[in-house]
């Protein structure tokens, strides 16, 4: 990354040329994820007038709105991270152990009397970035597919996790940490400020660097950015590292919430919600873009949708088909062949600006 | 070359060997029919899953929807017997060709609109799940003569062994499989496809018929999964079977399947999830272990299977003249 300053004018055509062709196409992408996170939202306002009700209570905002932004931030932050991983053409399957073993690790250091906080939220923090270490070791320089080799620690991690435990549920009783999971700042939970901060300062490091580029050059394609001069397995090991820490992140927001660490449902299939949520956002898992405010509304969506399901007064249980059918459409319509069908079926509509 | 091939193999039948072993003379007891009849009768159900997994991991792609199909057969089963009072047998009959639908339609994604087998399944294994548990929440109780005659049939072995129904359905299938697989055009065109699925396509294998029936035979396998499920635990359970998809890959992979496809036999499969059976039971029987290193022994096992194929498949590739690609 040395030479960025000579190349950025070349960087910054490069990210014209991907960009600015037709500004429409740009803002299109946000058109449609956007769209449905209005339109669930209206959904909710005919649903329950009260829906966007706010009120003030002890310093702290409540509300339905508040309770989807905070119930949705572990997946948001597993969802910047995985935003990353998927941008290099991974996965990353791991998070949720990633989550449940950095919940361990901090719970268990909490129970050692007089450990400073700082100490036991960087341990946990360190714990998420080896995991991610291991990770991307394994993809990029043993060059195992990454859905295997994050397969590994999530077989593997949950094991840990309970090890670490010895098979209890850690409960602990600190008010500072738990703060992490249940505390507010100016009116806002702690976990939304908190996802606020990752979002913006991961903004300001992609996308303020070229690193941003060089993680979507690599997805294109790992060699040509090679011979480009980018060195493909520093990045790919950011990218695993990058998840490691954001699953870190919300492994201990999720143990600060419930004050203890359950290694076996800690996190639990959280990684498929967030690669969900990416999926949502439009990237393509083949790798090659990403982008962290469509993940993010991307999560939204899915806990909006869950969220539209319990006030509609539907059962809880229908909750995972329709989230499936949600998936299955949003996946369709990524398809080219699906899209060219449709506009064949569709003629005028196709014509009406669709992108 | 050959011995390449079967190396994996043969370091997974030989751990088989050692671990049981040790076992045998560690514990009274360990080493006897019985413990080896528990080991295929307790795993009927993942080792009907795992041959479908091969089927489908060595043409390249994934199914995690298995273990959510288990669950849909299960709870449809359940619901067919109990609540509507069909014959156990009529309710199968329409499980196993509604599973086949299920994969089809998986299979019809990922081959005609180019999409990720992993993403698709996923979807597949949410839709199962969700519909199972949309069906029923709790668990439906079975009570059926022909269960109780299922439970009964089968014949003793000497030393406490018995073989039941379920081990004999899944010899049954295991030799359809290995049939299939490896004495026909089928079985050919699968490993053609996991070996490079254009090339596949240009020497004329149907790819998009063989792809479809992949996914349906491994999605009919695991309803067929989650019927025997029923024979093991006389209930119907939407979250029964989770994680199995897991369990059902590592299985292939440590009985030396490779993962990118085109290489790899059906008895591989059935020597992983025996000698994952045989770590369970080492930990149960020494009793101060705890149940959690199974997972992290077979995280281990997985992790070393893994790196001997990048070792095996690297020397193939230098010791394969440019072009031959005759290994599959």
């Amino acid at each position: 990354m040395k030479q960025t300053q000579p190349c950025a004018d070349t960087l910054q055509q490069a990210r014209l040329a991907r960009y600015s062709p037709g500004s429409t196409k740009a803002s299109a992408r946000y058109l449609w994820p956007l769209a449905a996170l209005i339109l669930l939202l209206a959904v909710n306002l005919l649903l329950d007038a009260s829906f966007f009700q706010l009120s003030f209570q002890d310093g702290r905002l409540y509300g339905s709105l508040i309770d989807i932004l905070n119930r949705s931030a572990p997946v948001a932050l597993l969802a910047i991270g995985m935003s990353l991983v998927i941008a290099t053409g991974g996965i990353d399957l791991s998070v949720g152990a990633v989550m449940a073993i950095a919940g361990s690790i901090c719970a268990n250091l909490l129970l050692q009397a007089d450990l400073p906080l700082a100490l036991v939220i960087a341990a946990g923090l360190a714990t998420g970035i080896a995991a991610g270490l291991i990770n991307g070791t394994l993809v990029s320089y043993l060059k195992i597919q990454p859905i295997v080799a994050t397969l590994l620690l999530m077989v593997a991690g949950r094991g840990v996790a309970q090890l670490i435990n010895q098979g209890q549920i850690v409960t602990f009783l600190r008010p500072d940490f738990a703060w992490l999971g249940s505390g507010s700042w100016l009116g806002l939970p702690l976990p939304v400020w908190l996802v606020i901060a990752m979002f913006g300062l991961s903004q300001l490091l992609l996308r303020r660097t070229a690193l941003g580029l060089f993680i979507e050059a690599v997805g294109c394609n790992a060699t040509a950015s090679r011979y480009l001069g980018i060195n493909d397995k520093a990045i790919k090991l950011f990218v695993y590292a990058f998840a490691g820490f954001c699953a870190a992140l919300a492994g201990m927001i999720s143990a600060a919430d419930i004050q203890g660490s359950d290694a076996n449902n800690a996190g639990l299939w959280l990684e498929l919600d967030a690669i969900l949520a990416v999926v949502i956002g439009g990237a393509a898992l083949s790798g090659g873009r990403f982008s962290l405010l469509l993940s993010v509304i991307g999560v939204l969506i899915i806990q909006s949708l869950s969220t539209t399901i319990i006030v509609s007064g539907l059962p809880a249980k229908f909750n995972l088909l329709i989230k499936a059918l949600v998936v299955l459409l949003v996946l369709l319509l990524q398809s080219d062949k699906f899209r060219r069908q449709l506009s064949s079926v569709l003629p005028k509509w196709r014509k009406g600006g669709q992108a | 070359m050959m011995s390449l091939r079967y190396l994996p193999l043969w370091i997974t039948a030989a751990l088989l060997c050692l671990l049981f072993g040790i076992g045998g003379w560690q514990f009274d007891g360990f080493a006897s029919l019985a413990v080896v009849s528990n080991l295929f009768s307790d795993n009927a159900f993942l080792l009907i899953v795992a041959l479908g997994m091969t089927l489908v991991i060595i043409s390249g792609g994934i199914d995690l929807s298995v273990g959510a199909v288990i669950a849909l057969s299960g709870v449809a089963t359940g619901l067919l017997i109990s609540q509507y009072q069909w014959h156990p047998l009529t309710a199968f009959a329409l499980i196993v060709p509604a599973a086949a639908l299920f994969g089809a339609l998986m299979g019809v994604l990922i081959h005609v609109y180019k999409l990720q087998p992993f993403i698709v399944t996923l979807a597949g294994m949410f839709l199962a799940r969700g519909l199972a548990t949309t069906l029923s929440e709790e668990s439906i109780a079975i009570d059926h003569s022909f269960y109780d005659a299922i439970a009964e049939f089968g014949f003793a072995l000497p030393g406490g062994g018995w073989v039941g129904a379920s081990t004999m359905i899944f010899m049954v299938l295991l030799v359809l499989v290995i049939m299939l697989m490896h004495y026909s055009r089928f079985g050919a065109c699968v490993y053609a496809i996991g070996g490079n699925s254009q090339s596949a396509q240009l020497m004329g294998v149907p790819v998009a018929s063989t792809t479809i029936a992949i996914y349906a035979l491994s999605s009919v396998l695991a309803a067929l999964a989650g019927i025997v499920f029923t024979f093991y635990t006389f209930s119907g359970y939407a979250l029964a079977g989770v994680g199995m998809e897991l369990d059902a890959i590592a299985a292939v992979v440590i009985g030396g399947t490779l993962l990118t496809g085109g290489s790899g036999f059906v008895i591989g499969t059935v020597l992983g999830v025996l000698l994952m059976g045989v770590i369970q039971t080492y930990i149960i029987f020494d009793g101060s272990l705890s149940s959690w290193w199974t997972k992290i022994v077979i995280g281990l096992l997985l992790f070393g299977f893994i790196v001997l194929q990048k070792v095996l498949s690297r020397r193939t590739a230098l010791t394969t003249v440019a072009g031959s690609t005759a290994h599959g």
